[in-house]
């Protein structure tokens, strides 16, 4: 190597400190690719150096866990010899900067977190927060990132079942584009990162490497000024057809048994892909540059390493199945080269052009990263809202429908029509209900799966904010029939060099933390996004909670619509109606105020075990859970669903209708209920412990509440349906 | 009855038609890699839907270039029975088996739902039963499903019969929103002169299982099974 140069002007992202460490580890100052290599393997991003310390803290185990964080995705025993393995995770800074690539990229990466690990996609999800309607932007971004979902998942056949939409203007600079994939695999053919065998090849298959996302991973380690369209040459292009050839052909050789390791190019590209490998199996990794797949000449090893361009792998394989497998990936058109060869000296050498353009110890690399305790500041326990001091409104029906038409709640058909939801012939249950339900194809059972988050109950406290998003996702899955099983996080908050940033987070995670272990809803797979924020105004804490569980038998599951007039509805758990923090006191008060509503997750456990059991002795078929917009929202989606109306008695003893129709008490559900089985499940539900009541009747085709206006259920349906189409034709 | 189903890279429907169709036939149709250029002889050929070769330069326009091709266009004009959707509705028309082209969606958007479609003749092998007049409920999944064919060409299909389904409301009538892709003269599908290849838009393979909502489709592939033993 050529003298060593000179303290660079420009540390890539690393701090002094951080890069005084790199020197010590190499023992002089590194060359630019080397800096480079520390640089995204350093970041926040590839290192959670600010998490760490709290992701630590959640429960990840459960006897039907087979892989938990720390690979790919997280991968979950579902019986009769199958794994789910699924994993979220966030593209938040790119699909700010060029939504359509932005959010397209982010889904082809999920994609391929979870082929990587041998298993067959079968649904995708997303979770998407924008900024307020009437930001100049807004728009804009919805179509791109809209689009750029649909366009990748419905190019590579994979449905899009599911998902949330939200709107706040603390996302006006910094929206977020959660992607999450769901696979299936063989349980005894999970495919790990760990590379083993000195000597064995290091493969590199899929597209050619151009200079697209160079050094993405920084650049999402970071936050956003007043210059961030110049940022765009970080993001990545995809090319869903590319990944179709690149899944098909990994899946046709994993069914061989040639493949020792493999891992996806994700952030930081062959860098991060070649690092892990080399490090998880305690080997050293030597790359000839000259021999990777490039897609414009005169790249150089710095370009080389740092590039994210998509659709590509790095795999070893077994000593003789190099031909086997590259006969694989020519059937399939894509690129097959011997980059380099596992060694003996713990060293991750790059080589081009005879010279070698990089020499760092793998462990040092990984094991000494940063990490840090972040100061952090709780966040101050806002004051209650009491029901009495949000006005009463003259029409609980108007509110209704102001709700229903509101960007929140308002129906997402706009969004979910844009993507295949039924392709591979397995969506039991289609996007807009509590759960998606997939078939596990072959089977008479399916997965169920969702995504939640309430950000403006975490922005008012953190804690209950988080263990309600585990709460929601639990019950969200309970209310289709199925048996929660585990959970996947992408936490996305501002930056953590604030600490009032890192008291939301670490309250989040105390929450999320607790709900899962009072559910046994352990995490098994995630990923932290920090930085969401622009000239020092962060976005409302967002951990996304993205969850899986099983229906045994698909002739046991319930939906939310009500399709049968006479029945009666029950409502289980309690209300004490709670207003604080709710879409009413925001939508309908204009208060954005008041704590969340608590969460009581031996309530939550102990309702939600109760409806499952209804379901899956298959007395009930019917069930909604109460949240966003409280009852009489929860009812009205119900009956949209389905097209059937109901009539509402009025609310018990002491508490205020608007409270009752619209508080958003956790841990509740609506079920419909045959006349003559009433009576049963209201003494079982007793017995049990859980509060249940008669609400109300279906039938007709409106709405009424006792006292209220009736509204049609065409009325209701034109506003639900009409604000979010109305709203990207207009301006 | 032997079926074969064209895979193209870049198909994504195969295992979804190849399931709905073994269903009714009682065994899985053969899948045929779009390199090989030998075709087994098969009593009904299926293009199924997807992005072959990503639809890139025009959606449908290179498959129809491809190795396979040659002998499924030449087995199509001889006669052979060939059941062409979505993606490979786009082939079979770029190809030339099928009159008209598919033009991007009017909205301009990626379009996925259920749809009405209405049987415009019945009787042949595809539709044998369904009842003239039948209006079903089937999926579109497609950004480039807009039919287009010129005046002289429409009357000509109308004159032959070769309108096979129309865009519908739920009562069998044309109307406002029923229509997903700006169709001329809400065309969801159309037959050749012979009435042995008929391309469509909607998706017969996704509901054609109760426990996915519906089973319309079913009595499509039942229909083949009937006519072609």
């Amino acid at each position: 190597m050529s003298g060593a140069p000179p303290r660079p002007n420009d540390l890539m992202g690393l701090s002094e400190d951080e890069y005084d460490r790199a020197v010590a580890i190499l023992g002089r100052e590194p060359n630019i690719t080397e800096l480079g290599i520390f640089s995204v393997m350093w970041s926040e991003h590839c290192s959670y150096k600010s998490s760490r310390k709290w992701l630590e803290t959640l429960p990840t185990e459960a006897p039907w866990v087979i892989c938990g964080p720390g690979e790919n995705a997280g991968v979950i025993d579902i019986g009769d010899g199958l794994a789910a393995v699924f994993k979220m995770e966030s593209h938040n800074h790119p699909s700010f900067i060029e939504p359509y690539q932005g959010a397209a990229t982010g889904v082809g990466g999920i994609l391929r977190d979870v082929f990587t690990m041998g298993a067959r996609p079968v649904a995708n999800l997303n979770a998407l927060r924008f900024g307020s309607p009437e930001h100049p932007k807004t728009r804009h971004l919805v179509a791109g990132v809209v689009a750029g979902i649909g366009a990748y998942g419905n190019c590579i056949g994979v449905p899009t079942v599911g998902g949330e939409c939200n709107f706040h203007p603390s996302y006006n600079g910094n929206i977020l584009v959660n992607a999450m994939t769901v696979g299936i695999a063989p349980k005894d053919r999970i495919f790990y990162s760990a590379a083993s065998g000195v000597g064995n090849a290091v493969v590199y298959v899929g597209s050619k490497t151009g200079r697209d996302g160079i050094h993405g991973a920084t650049m999402a380690s970071a936050e956003f000024d007043d210059d961030s369209d110049a940022k765009r040459p970080t993001v990545q292009v995809g090319d869903p057809f590319t990944e179709k050839l690149l899944l098909e052909a990994c899946l046709e050789l994993m069914a061989t048994d040639a493949i020792i390791a493999i891992q996806d190019m994700g952030a930081a590209g062959l860098t991060c892909s070649s690092v892990e490998m080399a490090d998880k199996g305690r080997v050293g990794i030597s790359l000839d540059l000259d021999a990777v797949p490039r897609r414009e000449s005169g790249m150089s090893a710095y370009e080389i390493m740092l590039s994210e361009s998509q659709e590509r792998m790095l795999m070893v394989l077994k000593r003789g199945r190099e031909s086997q497998a590259r006969a694989v990936f020519e059937k399939w058109g894509l690129d097959f080269a011997i980059v380099g060869a596992l060694t003996d000296t713990g060293r991750l050498v790059i080589e081009q052009a005879g010279e070698v353009a990089a020499d760092i110890p793998v462990a040092p690399l990984v094991d000494e990263a940063p990490r840090y305790e972040r100061p952090w500041t709780p966040v101050p326990p806002p004051a209650t809202l009491a029901a009495a001091d949000v006005p009463q409104p003259e029409s609980l029906s108007g509110c209704l429908e102001r709700l229903l038409a509101s960007p929140d709640l308002c129906a997402k058909r706009w969004v979910w029509e844009q993507y295949d939801h039924m392709v591979m012939a397995d969506t039991v249950q289609r996007p807009g209900g509590d759960a998606a339900v997939v078939r596990v194809h072959g089977a008479n059972k399916g997965l169920a799966m969702t995504v939640d988050c309430t950000p403006r109950y975490c922005a008012a406290d953190p804690k209950t904010g988080g263990a309600q998003a585990v709460a929601e996702a639990w019950r969200n899955l309970t209310a289709a029939g199925a048996r929660p099983l585990a959970v996947t996080d992408c936490l996305n908050f501002g930056s953590p060099e604030r600490a009032e940033v890192m008291g939301q987070f670490v309250g989040c995670i105390e929450g999320l933390g607790a709900a899962c272990a009072a559910l046994d809803f352990p995490v098994v797979s995630g990923n932290v996004s920090f930085y969401n924020e622009t000239n020092g105004r962060a976005v409302q804490p967002t951990p996304a909670i993205g969850a899986v569980g099983i229906i045994a038998d698909l002739d046991r599951m319930a939906t939310p619509a009500l399709d049968a007039p006479g029945e009666t509805l029950i409502l289980v758990g309690d209300t004490a109606g709670h207003l604080g923090a709710s879409l009413f006191a925001r939508e309908i008060a204009g208060l954005e105020a008041g704590a969340p509503p608590p969460v009581d997750l031996a309530a939550e456990r102990r309702n939600g075990d109760f409806v499952r059991g209804l379901i899956e002795a298959g007395r009930v078929g019917t069930c909604h859970d109460v949240s966003d917009g409280g009852l009489y929202v929860a009812v009205a989606e119900m009956a949209l669903a389905g097209g059937v109306g109901a009539t509402l008695e009025a609310p018990p003893e002491g508490v205020a209708p608007h409270a009752w129709f619209f508080g958003e008490d956790q841990a509740r559900y609506v079920i419909a209920a045959n006349a003559r089985d009433v009576a049963a499940i209201l003494v079982e539900a007793e017995t049990a412990g859980v509060p249940a009541r008669t609400i109300g009747r279906t039938g007709g085709a409106a709405l009424t509440a006792s006292g209220d206006d009736p509204i049609s259920l065409a009325q209701l349906r034109g506003a639900h349906e009409g604000w979010l189409p109305g709203y990207m034709s207009s301006g | 009855m032997q079926a074969a189903v064209i895979v193209f890279p870049g198909s994504n429907c195969d295992r979804d038609v190849a399931v709905a169709l073994g269903a009714s036939m009682g065994r899985p149709p053969l899948m045929v890699w779009h390199g090989d250029s030998a075709l087994p002889a098969v009593d009904l050929i299926v293009i199924p839907g997807g992005f072959a070769y990503g639809d890139y330069l025009r959606a449908g326009a290179i498959a129809a270039h491809s190795p396979v091709m040659r002998e499924v266009v030449a087995r199509a004009r001889a006669g052979a029975p060939l059941l062409a959707i979505c993606n490979g509705f786009q082939v079979a028309a770029e190809s030339g088996l099928l009159p008209g082209a598919l033009l991007p969606n009017a909205g301009l958007k990626f379009v996925c739902r259920d749809v009405y479609i209405r049987t415009e003749s019945s009787g042949g092998i595809f539709t044998g039963h369904y009842q003239r007049g039948q209006v079903i409920r089937l999926p579109v999944a497609h950004h480039a499903g807009n039919y287009h064919i010129d005046d002289d060409g429409l009357k000509a299909l109308e004159d032959n019969g070769q309108v096979a389904f129309r865009y519908c409301t739920p009562g069998g009538e044309p109307g406002d929103g029923a229509n997903p892709n700006g169709s001329r003269d809400d065309i969801a599908g159309v037959y050749n002169e012979a009435g042995t290849v008929l391309g469509l838009m909607p998706h017969p393979e996704r509901l054609a299982d109760p426990r996915l909502g519906g089973d319309d489709g079913k009595a499509m592939f039942d229909s083949l099974v009937a006519a072609l033993g």
